[in-house]
């Protein structure tokens, strides 16, 4: 069977986190959820995993740490020049180039990360119409179920009504 | 507080502005232009048009760079350290401080260029493989700035691109004029779904945990331009705690002074209220009193290590031919800030508004004091010049250009972004009471 996308709009991310509750407790759907803002609701309803974005963010820093030093290090080799009588390999001031590139790679990691994990520029056509409405960053929060059984269409709606839901959608 | 309205209120701050508007920034982008013309003239002549004068070679220009580069930290302590330490109130004045931190770092990073004899050579500072074969001194702390800069420079700008996503989304949804193609792009295509949300939140941890030890950083870099020298006056362990500390105290004093005509024009009272000013001068406070136990060190220190240098540097600053900047200095950062104590004054925004002038007056000329009046007495008395130095017009319009295209990087954004975070209002706002309950 094709895929049917139900939706439902609701005014609070409480009651549309009761209703994403009740559709992952009976198993009727895949549930993507819309919101103007961050939710700790939704957030709890969803029971989402920690974010990959920090291993991005780790390789990242662990990366700017490496090229921190390897590349002072190169460099002094490169065209070895003592000055003061120092080594050349000096480490406290290569721990300052370190450091910011620890930061730097980390934060370049992270963005990177957060882009491709969420798929941003997110220019692909969306799978179903109803993914999209600008209410979702105004004051509405919509709740979308991506289901393949035609028999939970039906219960699908009736939890998302029951819960509060002030409009339901089906896109087929 | 609702959705709807703190989207309206909001979003009612990006509507085409009054004339006033055009006239301030018409004003400002003239001085921008005096200032780079300014600088046309040096490019085409060269360095000789500034005043500089042995052994007086680092002047205005460093003094504007350091004073910049301060500016911008407190932006970084309120959108990153008060976001892990979960003050709440930080909420309504984050955005205005991210955007003014990247904003003073971009004008704290041209003064380097503008400083050196070959602006159009400034990529050498930048280590890359070159039909030269040479390296950049990884042991100078001048490199270390040009990292210390980048860096700021790129995670401050992406902490601030990545907490304005989902704002561009919000306008973008709401904008019909000829601006939203252009959110439409910027939006990146954010739908606000719970996916996204998700690593979005993780990122803006992660970025807030990696922006706070650059607090520390990039001005203690900065401190080391001076004090890893011998010059008496600059080399000195305290300069960097000493400079961070500066730093912070300047820039919160430089967020109240952004942010009492902007709540003013863009009537957002109900937003930015008085207890965020009195949480901002509270904290000017505690930074102004250890910028004033650090000034107390450095000549407690001078006495106490028995150099006659350090002692002959410390007294000349504060009786010799200097001795105006400093004790103007003194006034403006350790007795002025003192009236804030007073919960009168500290809850007036006139008031608040003239001592934050104060304070960036007085912080220039802590790194005016710091560098010229260090410069000018040496240890050789040989060296030191019989008068003043004395900057040219050259470098006059070049900082009146710099504080220019600071504000008029600002006014730009203000009117063309949210000022206030949309989604961080939303998320510490009640949620909206249910319609359908």
């Amino acid at each position: 069977m094709e895929t049917t996308y139900i939706r439902g709009i609701f005014d609070s991310g409480r009651t549309a986190a009761l209703a994403i509750t009740a559709i992952r407790d009976a198993d009727l759907g895949t549930v993507t959820a819309y919101s103007p803002s961050p939710n700790h609701d939704i957030d709890h309803a969803l029971d989402q995993v920690t974010s990959p974005v920090r291993t991005f963010t780790l390789i990242g820093a662990l990366l700017g740490c490496i090229s921190g030093f390897a590349l002072p290090i190169y460099t002094v080799y490169a065209w070895p020049l003592i000055t003061g009588g120092k080594p050349l390999i000096s480490i406290p001031p290569f721990v300052v180039i370190a450091f910011e590139l620890t930061i730097l790679f980390g934060a370049i990691g992270g963005m990177l990360g957060f882009l491709s994990l969420s798929r941003l520029p997110n220019i692909a056509r969306p799978s179903t119409k109803l993914a999209v409405d600008p209410r979702f960053s105004l004051d509405r929060f919509g709740v979308l179920v991506a289901c393949t059984d035609s028999q939970h269409v039906e219960l699908i709606r009736t939890a998302l009504d029951e819960t509060g839901a002030l409009e339901i959608e089906t896109d087929a | 507080m609702s959705y709807t309205k703190i989207d309206a209120d909001i979003l009612r701050t990006l509507q085409p502005p009054r004339l006033t508007y055009y006239g301030a920034l018409g004003l400002i982008g003239i001085g921008f232009g005096f200032g780079a013309y300014a600088f046309a003239q040096q490019w085409q002549t060269g360095l000789g048009v500034a005043g500089y004068e042995h052994p007086i070679l680092w002047g205005i220009y460093i003094t504007n760079f350091v004073f910049w580069v301060g500016i911008a930290h407190s932006g970084t302590l309120i959108s990153a350290v008060l976001f892990l330490f979960r003050a709440r109130w930080r909420t309504a004045v984050a955005r205005a401080a991210e955007a003014m931190t990247v904003f003073a770092v971009c004008t704290a990073g041209l003064f380097p260029i503008i400083h050196i004899g070959r602006p159009w050579l400034f990529y050498w500072l930048i280590p890359y493989p070159n039909e030269r074969q040479l390296w950049v001194n990884f042991r100078s702390p001048l490199v270390w700035d040009v990292f210390a800069i980048t860096t700021y420079l790129t995670v401050s700008a992406m902490f601030l691109f990545l907490g304005l996503i989902p704002d561009i989304a919000a306008v973008r949804d709401r904008c019909t004029d000829w601006r939203k193609p252009i959110y439409r792009v910027l939006a990146l295509g954010w739908d606000g779904s719970s996916k996204r949300w998700r690593h979005y939140n993780s990122l803006y941890a992660f970025f807030a945990a990696l922006a706070t030890p650059l607090v520390v950083s990039v001005h203690s870099v900065v401190s080391w331009d001076f004090a890893m020298t011998i010059l008496p006056g600059w080399h000195s362990t305290i300069f960097a705690p000493y400079f961070v500390a500066g730093a912070i105290f300047s820039g919160l004093a430089m967020v109240i002074t952004l942010l009492i005509p902007l709540r003013k024009l863009l009537k957002l009272e109900e937003y930015i209220t008085i207890h965020h000013f009195e949480n901002l001068a509270k904290m000017i406070i505690l930074t102004s009193l250890i910028v004033g136990y650090a000034y107390i060190t450095e000549f407690f220190i001078a006495w106490y290590s028995g150099s006659m240098f350090e002692q002959g540097t410390f007294y000349d600053r504060v009786f010799g031919q200097y001795r105006f900047f400093a004790w103007g200095m003194l006034f403006c950062n350790t007795i002025v800030p003192l009236f804030l104590f007073s919960k009168t004054i500290r809850t007036n925004l006139l008031w608040l508004f003239v001592i934050s002038i104060f304070i960036n007056i007085g912080m220039w000329l802590e790194r005016f004091v710091i560098i010229v009046s260090s410069l000018s007495h040496d240890f050789d008395p040989a060296n030191w010049p019989v008068g003043l130095y004395q900057p040219t017009w050259v470098e006059g319009a070049i900082t009146l250009g710099s504080f220019c295209m600071f504000f008029m990087l600002f006014l730009l954004f203000i009117k063309n972004f949210p000022a206030i975070s949309i989604t961080e209002m939303k998320e510490a706002s009640d949620v909206p009471e249910p319609e359908s309950a």
